[in-house]
């Protein structure tokens, strides 16, 4: 793998490690606990959402993410012939 | 059957499953002992994360600290499952194709110096020991309950099933039977956890039966929320620390989370780097099955409790308020002599006392479950301590066995004798935790935030720093890590302690409680390191070689420790 390859593989790991972590960001600290009276007012059956975010929603949004950094992660190491 | 025959059969059962388990998984060599070989497949890593991950705390206490404190409950709920992402993104991956067998190990060679491998292994061995004692305890007090033996017998009996599978068969046997211990205690969670939901609102999910209704079609949260406000204590799902405080906590246990070294150490046994990271994904999907069951429970059981309790004759509670009373964990004292138990917020008329470590165990009862779903738990309880306990011991004896013998006092130790070493020590770590289990330190409690904040301010920034800098040389790392680990202490000594002239809640810097100044800490090793590396030489070449190679996962080498 040469140099430039290299640096092109990095900087998309990164972009994707970036957008993710936004999501695990807003997901937890944004709508469970910064936000969490305002959404409070939005009620999902017996469920206050932000409530919700902060005790179920975060947490299976968690997995979710895992999942599709596993997903982009292969295909970009198929891209660039990195799987071993 | 009654209650004592159930449990001793589960738990009879669950033992030999550990012991057979171990016998055919011995470690033959440092590489099983130390990482199972390096072959664990990403399905098998994950249960086996998981139920490392899972201790007594989350199985025990966790449902029932959400329990009693409602919405500020979600700081554990968030805090230790955000972690795994910070792991999957950015430390598992790098650290798997880095390919050694300990967090120190990363460490010390990323850092070309033995000074930061000593930190590390330090740092290693407080957060694990911390951790391990209260494991032991939880097994002492399952034992004590539900076999109605001695609670030192208890924890002396965990203690061998632990020595006999850990030291036998290393990494190996830890991993294969954390794998049924996670299947036992997931089980054993969920259980009567769906059982108590149909009984309570007619839904099987508990996810989603938390937020159904009850057989008078009110919301079930609507109740509790009323409840706690007729009996004076905040809405159940509004809760009362300050934000910035969850905020801090739920950031420190995530990071801390995230630098556990019996955590990271699981994604060494996998095979290749996308192994590691499909690995954290199992992990966290079978640590979410228990983690988005527990908020449920801590709702039926606050419900339940309160509604079984309050404002009821004495003389007629069920029978589980008796034994729960002869463990002292639950107490009766009846302030205006009415023979009633009045449950309230306010400690000068409040008379009933609840330990938040009974809720799991007593709620089968509470609710009336058949005597096999109690016993069940009872089982459940006893995975998850042993299953945790085995995974910090063998950090433990890897810190001794591997980072202190043989990469800084004997490095010429056979491949034989490293092995016997690391047998030894996990031996004697066995008996410390043996002997912490039995008299327990006060501090138990107050260090376990201890270990996630030790955590968060040594090893998470000075692995990411690792990784993601390719000039982070050894003096900023180790000055970072000095700084932060002295701050986090100085905090936890001051405001758990009283040391230094010690503090009250009015005292501390900005709100932020000890549990969240982890947070605080890993900042302050992030900035000391970064500039203390601006005005000290770069990292030789090879070491920034080795930076530029762990960040692409192709030609991952086996673990090694050469």
């Amino acid at each position: 793998m040469n140099k430039s390859d290299q640096n092109k593989y990095w900087k998309t790991n990164l972009k994707y490690v970036a957008i993710l972590l936004s999501i695990w960001f807003v997901v937890s600290y944004g709508f469970g606990i910064v936000f969490v009276d305002e959404l409070n007012s939005i009620r999902i059956g017996g469920f206050k959402l932000g409530f919700w975010f902060a005790q179920q929603g975060s947490i299976y949004v968690f997995t979710i993410l895992i999942f599709v950094y596993v997903r982009l992660m292969n295909k970009l190491d198929a891209k660039y012939n990195l799987e071993s | 059957m009654d209650l004592q025959i159930w449990t001793w059969v589960l738990v009879g059962i669950t033992f030999s499953l550990y012991i057979g388990i171990a016998i055919w998984s011995r470690a033959g060599s440092t590489k099983e002992f130390y990482v199972a070989g390096g072959g664990v497949s990403p399905l098998a890593n994950g249960l086996a994360t998981a139920a490392d991950w899972m201790s007594a705390a989350s199985f025990i206490s966790m449902a029932g600290i959400i329990s009693f404190n409602g919405y500020d409950g979600s700081v554990y709920l968030m805090g230790w499952t955000g972690g795994y992402v910070l792991l999957a993104l950015l430390l598992a991956p790098y650290l798997r194709k880095f390919g050694k067998f300990t967090v120190p190990d990363f460490i010390g060679d990323r850092y070309y110096s033995n000074v930061a491998r000593s930190v590390a292994v330090f740092c290693a061995l407080i957060v694990s020991f911390t951790y391990v004692a209260g494991q032991m305890r939880g097994v002492g007090l399952v034992f004590s309950r539900f076999l109605e033996v001695n609670i030192n017998t208890g924890v002396i009996i965990g203690m061998v099933i632990v020595l006999f599978y850990a030291v036998l068969g290393g990494m190996k046997g830890i991993t294969y039977t954390q794998v049924a211990q996670y299947c036992v205690l997931i089980f054993a969670f969920m259980v009567p956890a769906i059982f108590i939901s149909i009984q309570m609102t007619g839904n099987p999910i508990p996810q989603i039966g938390f937020g159904g209704q009850d057989v008078n079609g009110v919301y079930l949260l609507d109740k509790l929320d009323g409840l706690h406000r007729d009996l004076g204590f905040a809405e159940y799902t509004s809760g009362s620390k300050s934000k910035l405080d969850v905020f801090f906590i739920t950031a420190a246990l995530m990071v801390g989370t995230a630098g556990l070294p019996h955590v990271i150490v699981r994604f060494f046994t996998v095979k290749k780097v996308s192994d590691a990271r499909k690995s954290a994904g199992w992990a966290l999907l079978f640590i979410m099955i228990l983690y988005t069951t527990a908020p449920a429970i801590a709702v039926f059981s606050r419900t339940n409790m309160i509604e079984t309790v309050n404002n009821k004759e004495y003389k007629n509670m069920p029978s589980w308020f008796s034994t729960w009373e002869e463990t002292g964990l639950l107490s009766f004292n009846d302030i205006n002599n009415d023979g009633k138990i009045q449950y309230l917020a306010d400690p000068s008329k409040n008379e009933l006392i609840v330990d938040k470590d009974i809720m799991v165990l007593a709620n089968p009862e509470i609710a009336g479950l058949p005597n096999w779903v109690i016993a069940l738990v009872a089982a459940g309880g006893l995975a998850a301590a042993l299953s945790t306990a085995a995974g910090l011991l063998l950090v433990i004896s890897a810190s001794v066995s591997h980072d202190l013998i043989k990469k800084m006092i004997k490095p010429d130790i056979s491949e034989k004798g490293e092995l016997v070493a690391a047998r030894l020590s996990a031996v004697v770590a066995v008996c410390v935790a043996g002997y912490f289990g039995i008299n327990p330190p006060d501090f138990v409690a107050a260090t376990v935030a201890l270990a996630f904040g030790l955590a968060a301010a040594s090893f998470f920034p000075a692995i990411i720093l690792g990784i993601f800098t390719k000039k982070m040389n050894k003096e900023g790392a180790i000055s970072g890590m000095v700084v932060g680990v002295l701050a986090m202490l100085f905090y936890m000594l001051k405001f758990k302690f009283n040391w230094f002239g010690g503090g009250t809640k009015e005292d501390w810097w900005l709100g932020i409680s000890p549990e969240g100044f982890g947070t605080v800490a890993m900042i302050i090793n992030f900035i000391v390191s970064i500039i203390i590396s601006k005005f000290t030489p770069d990292p030789p070449l090879e070491v920034q070689e080795i930076v530029t190679n762990i960040r692409i996962p192709s030609g991952v080498g086996e673990a090694t420790h050469s």
